[in-house]
């Protein structure tokens, strides 16, 4: 985790704001973040490259040790889903996996050093250039890439809510449940449907974010420590050591995030789509 | 931290990554899986029946064993007996044998006695009749030899 802020003039906070601005281009609404679309679709096609391998030359005999290992995460999220979801899972299980395996590698970006990239972009453009070089590499701590996946699940609830009971009975459902069908409860029931089916996304959307946000930003704050280095004194030394002692904590503790939040997304997902596949 | 269209990007990549993840990984490798669970449970149930099958062979063996062993017994109980059958038929042969040569042997005997008895009391008689005839023709005394002539032709009649 290099540290060293080369500017004397750059103080915590400009590294930090440095740090959280995003790569974009395009105005307005119509600007995209190529950094988090980059590097999300980079891990998406080397992640699903590696387990198409498996799968291409899967064999129900004696399997090679990257087969055994894509079939662990498969039995794994199988169970899980399982667990959870009754019913066919030719659809439910895949896009379980999908969730866990792309989410987990976004995350896990959380763990590259945090100024790997701006070093890189100072050894190929130089000192000044690499000053207007933005670039997040965790793809998981911008709110777009939580929003599109948790939105994207909100599409296939509302999709498997009307395969599941049809149009008119999702309608129904809609206005009926939770408190009854008489006409006067219709606005509260609707009222109640709808923020419960917008509070799903949201939720996993911003449960994602936040952690993965406050893990990078502690990340910063860590680093932060080491940018007070003056020279051969005591006190530099000294937030040298911590930096290096608790970066090391935070991110062995991190590798615990990184998976538990793919697992709890990998999850969530799963039972909002096994609720709307379920009658109330 | 503004909200703005890389949201939809994100989407789109997703929805790929889910088709394909569902059209082209999941389906290999959950069949992949299945077969060989299918395949240990085969073995599995083989080894069972092979086992199975062997304790069954074995109790066939050992039954086919002690059967052959009983046989074999009984092949030579029945050599046994026979051979003593045939020792004692061979016995009874042979004693029937010898007393049959015996007999034969006897009679020959008794034949050949009474053949030679006859000769020898024809030779006698031959030679009684020369010798009287001898005695006679020297000096006839019908006295004096009478009552020995008498005496011979008595024996030679006697035989």
């Amino acid at each position: 985790m290099s540290t060293e802020v080369t500017e004397a003039t750059q103080t915590g906070t400009e590294y930090i704001n440095h740090h959280l601005t995003h790569w974009t281009v395009g105005e307005g609404f119509w600007s995209y973040n190529l950094d988090s679309l980059i590097v999300s679709a980079v891990l998406g096609v080397v992640g699903i490259f590696l387990f198409w391998l498996a799968a291409r030359k899967a064999t129900s005999g004696v399997p090679g040790k990257w087969q055994c290992f894509v079939e662990m995460c498969v039995e794994f999220v199988d169970g899980q889903v399982k667990d959870v979801f009754h019913g066919d899972r030719k659809f439910i299980a895949p896009l379980a996996l999908t969730i866990f395996v792309w989410v987990f590698l976004m995350n896990a970006m959380d763990l590259l050093p945090l100024d790997l990239v701006s070093t890189i972009a100072r050894f190929a453009v130089g000192e000044h250039a690499a000053h207007h070089v933005y670039f997040r590499a965790v793809p998981t701590a911008d709110l777009n890439t939580t929003f599109g996946l948790s939105l994207t699940v909100l599409l296939l609830v509302l999709f498997f809510s009307f395969k599941a009971k049809g149009v008119g009975g999702f309608g129904h459902e809609m206005i009926t449940a939770p408190f009854g069908a008489s006409p006067a409860l219709w606005l509260p029931n609707l009222a109640i449907n709808i923020i419960e089916l917008c509070a799903k996304p949201f939720s996993l959307a911003m449960r994602l974010f936040g952690n993965m946000y406050a893990g990078e930003l502690v990340f910063m704050l860590i680093a932060l420590l080491g940018a007070t280095w003056t020279g051969l004194t005591l006190g530099s030394g000294l937030s040298m050591f911590g930096q290096i002692l608790m970066g090391s904590i935070w991110a062995i503790f991190h590798i615990l995030i990184i998976a538990l939040q793919a697992f709890i997304f990998m999850v969530l997902t799963v039972v909002y789509i096994a609720m709307a596949h379920e009658h109330h | 931290m503004n909200l703005n269209a890389t949201m939809i990007g994100q989407g789109i990549a997703f929805a790929i990554l889910i088709w394909f993840s569902v059209k082209f990984i999941w389906p290999e490798l959950t069949n992949a899986i299945e077969e060989r669970q299918k395949k240990i449970a085969e073995g599995l149930s083989a080894a069972d029946k092979s086992q199975q099958s062997l304790v069954e062979a074995k109790a066939q063996a050992t039954g086919i064993i002690k059967e052959a062993r009983d046989k074999a017994a009984n092949i030579v109980e029945q050599a046994n007996r026979r051979s003593n059958e045939m020792v004692d038929e061979a016995k009874n042969t042979a004693r029937a044998e010898g007393q049959r040569l015996i007999s034969d042997a006897q009679q020959e005997v008794s034949l050949e006695k009474g053949r030679l008895r006859d000769q020898l009391r024809a030779e006698v008689g031959t030679l009684a009749i020369a010798g009287a005839a001898r005695v006679l023709g020297r000096e006839i005394d019908a006295k004096a030899h009478a009552d020995l002539i008498e005496q011979l032709a008595v024996e030679i009649e006697r035989g």
